[in-house]
């Protein structure tokens, strides 16, 4: 679908008044749950999400089991009123898809050798959507395992970059603008989006999605961005959890 | 079903002997409830119910649509309930199973059949473009009674909801070169309003184990019991809407009880049912 909106002026503003390299406002909470062992509720831009962690426990169905570790089970869930036209509530092709790279991810900085035969059950669930709900997913779900007290080797956190604004000359498209986190036009109407989640201690890329057209020196510039936007991110991620954790001793 | 240890019924069955529950309170009195209305912008209307630890969300979506050939002249409501597994260790994800559905069915069948939803209002050409009302519950965290979370978190949404306009504004001026009604109905309607309501009941679910009976179950309460009733009632102290549940059974006594624990209790539970929607 083409626009004539103009996602980004000649002083690289962007429509929702951001720079190239700025994150849309981001909160986190750690612990909002009472009966999940860790949960944890995330606003980004306009994206609400609640994600919460069950486990390590017996995985089932049985042959689901894997002797030498635990399973991670992600999953992604949109409510039916997350979106402008309403969505028939369950899984769709899309959502399994998510919950699969998310598991994935997660699977890679979660001790699994800890626990054969456990399942880890991570629960996504979208409350509202505004573009980069899987990045918001991953980020909040990271959360939720360190307040379920899992052991990691990383806090997970993923953050999108993208490219936008490019002029469409004859059906060929010269220009654009490589930015970081697009909103829900840029979304829309942009020429590519990288969502990414790495594990930022070590730097190592736990999850890669593109879609659209970015020339190689543009996937340079764009993987940096994502890069630095999750570590903004992880940030934010480690003070919910210290803000819920020194209340807790506070109390004590 | 969660299994209950036997430790756990005998402290219940001795705490209720000498009058007490677990939490602290009265045997007919409710845990905290809180109502927060509008959390979802994408939402036509939503609200957040908290009874106690129990957390649900509802929201409301809305579209044109057709009109059931029995009722030509009326709006459509849709209510479904999904126990996501984000709530309790015992949900799965998938298609809803026999709780969701009852769950859902009883939350519809209160707004139904009192006609909260004023659903002759929703018409926009007779037999041929009415207004579809999805009512979709979430359990967001389970700590028993969701009977009461739920259709409390419905009626709270509906009141929070705008009929949105502006949002179908392109489909509804195509619409009105073909239906002369559509186009009487856009201009009465120029922009978002306010969803038609009437007055709602309110439930309260109780349960009995070991013959007493307790209004408001916490998840403990809900894991122990014999039988549940719930019951719908109005602003004028009529009842609404009733559902039993559970293999165990009520004396006549008991039932005319819980009614009138649930009318004095439903009064409160109405009162900051306004306050929350602003009315």
């Amino acid at each position: 679908m083409e626009s004539d909106i103009k996602l980004i002026d000649d002083d690289g503003k962007r429509l929702d008044g951001r720079k190239a390299d700025e994150l849309r406002e981001i909160k986190i909470e750690a612990g909002v749950l009472h009966r999940a062992e860790g949960s944890c509720y995330l606003e980004w831009g306009g994206n609400k999400v609640v994600a919460a962690v069950y486990g390590p426990r017996e995985a089932i169905p049985r042959h689901t089991q894997n002797p030498l570790k635990a399973v991670i089970k992600a999953k992604y869930n949109m409510a039916a009123f997350s979106v402008d036209d309403r969505k028939r509530p369950g899984p769709d092709r899309r959502s399994r898809e998510i919950s699969k790279v998310i598991s994935e991810a997660l699977d890679k900085v979660i001790l699994t050798e800890n626990f054969p035969r456990a399942s880890i059950d991570v629960n996504i669930e979208v409350l509202e959507a505004e573009a980069g709900t899987r990045c918001a997913g991953l980020t909040a779900a990271g959360v939720a395992l360190a307040d379920a007290g899992i052991p990691m080797k990383d806090i997970p956190v993923a953050c999108a970059a993208g490219k936008i604004g490019s002029k469409n000359n004859d059906g060929k498209k010269t220009g654009g603008h490589v930015v970081v986190d697009l909103g829900k036009e840029e979304d829309n109407f942009g020429d590519a989006d990288l969502p990414i989640a790495i594990s930022p201690r070590t730097g190592e890329i736990l999850l890669l999605q593109m879609d659209g057209h970015l020339t190689l020196e543009e996937f340079d510039k764009a993987l940096e961005l994502a890069i630095k936007g999750c570590h903004i991110v992880s940030k934010l991620q480690k003070e919910a959890l210290v803000k819920k954790y020194q209340a807790d001793v506070e109390v004590d | 079903m969660a299994l209950t240890s036997s430790i756990k019924r005998d402290y219940l069955y001795n705490l209720a002997k000498n009058g007490k529950r677990v939490d602290g309170r009265k045997f007919d009195e409710f845990r905290d409830i809180k109502i927060e209305t509008g959390l979802i912008s994408k939402a036509e209307g939503s609200a957040r119910v908290k009874i106690g630890n129990t957390q649900v969300i509802a929201g409301i979506k809305m579209d044109i649509g057709d009109p059931y050939p029995d009722s030509p002249d009326k709006g459509v409501m849709i209510t479904a309930a999904e126990l996501i597994p984000l709530a309790s260790p015992d949900f799965e994800s998938g298609p809803p199973r026999e709780n969701a559905i009852e769950l859902a069915r009883v939350v519809d069948r209160g707004i139904r059949e009192s006609e909260v939803i004023g659903l002759d209002k929703l018409c926009m050409e007779s037999g041929e473009k009415i207004w579809l009302v999805f009512i979709d519950i979430h359990i967001i965290d389970f700590d028993g009674n969701l009977f009461d979370a739920a259709s409390l978190a419905a009626l709270a949404a509906l009141f929070n909801t705008a009929v949105p306009i502006e949002r179908l504004r392109p489909t509804l001026e195509k619409l009105q070169e073909k239906f002369p009604s559509v186009k009487g109905y856009l201009e009465e309607h120029p922009k978002d309003y306010q969803l038609p309501m009437n007055e709602p009941p309110i439930s309260c679910t109780s349960v009995k184990f070991n013959d007493v009976v307790v209004l408001d179950p916490s998840l403990d309460e809900e894991e122990i019991a014999e039988a549940r009733l719930t019951v719908a009632t109005d602003k004028n102290g009529d009842i609404r809407a009733m559902q039993k549940g559970l293999d165990g059974s009520f004396t006549v006594e008991e039932i005319k009880k819980i009614i009138n624990v649930s009318l004095d209790n439903g009064r409160e539970i109405r009162i900051k049912l306004d306050k929350s929607t602003g009315k």
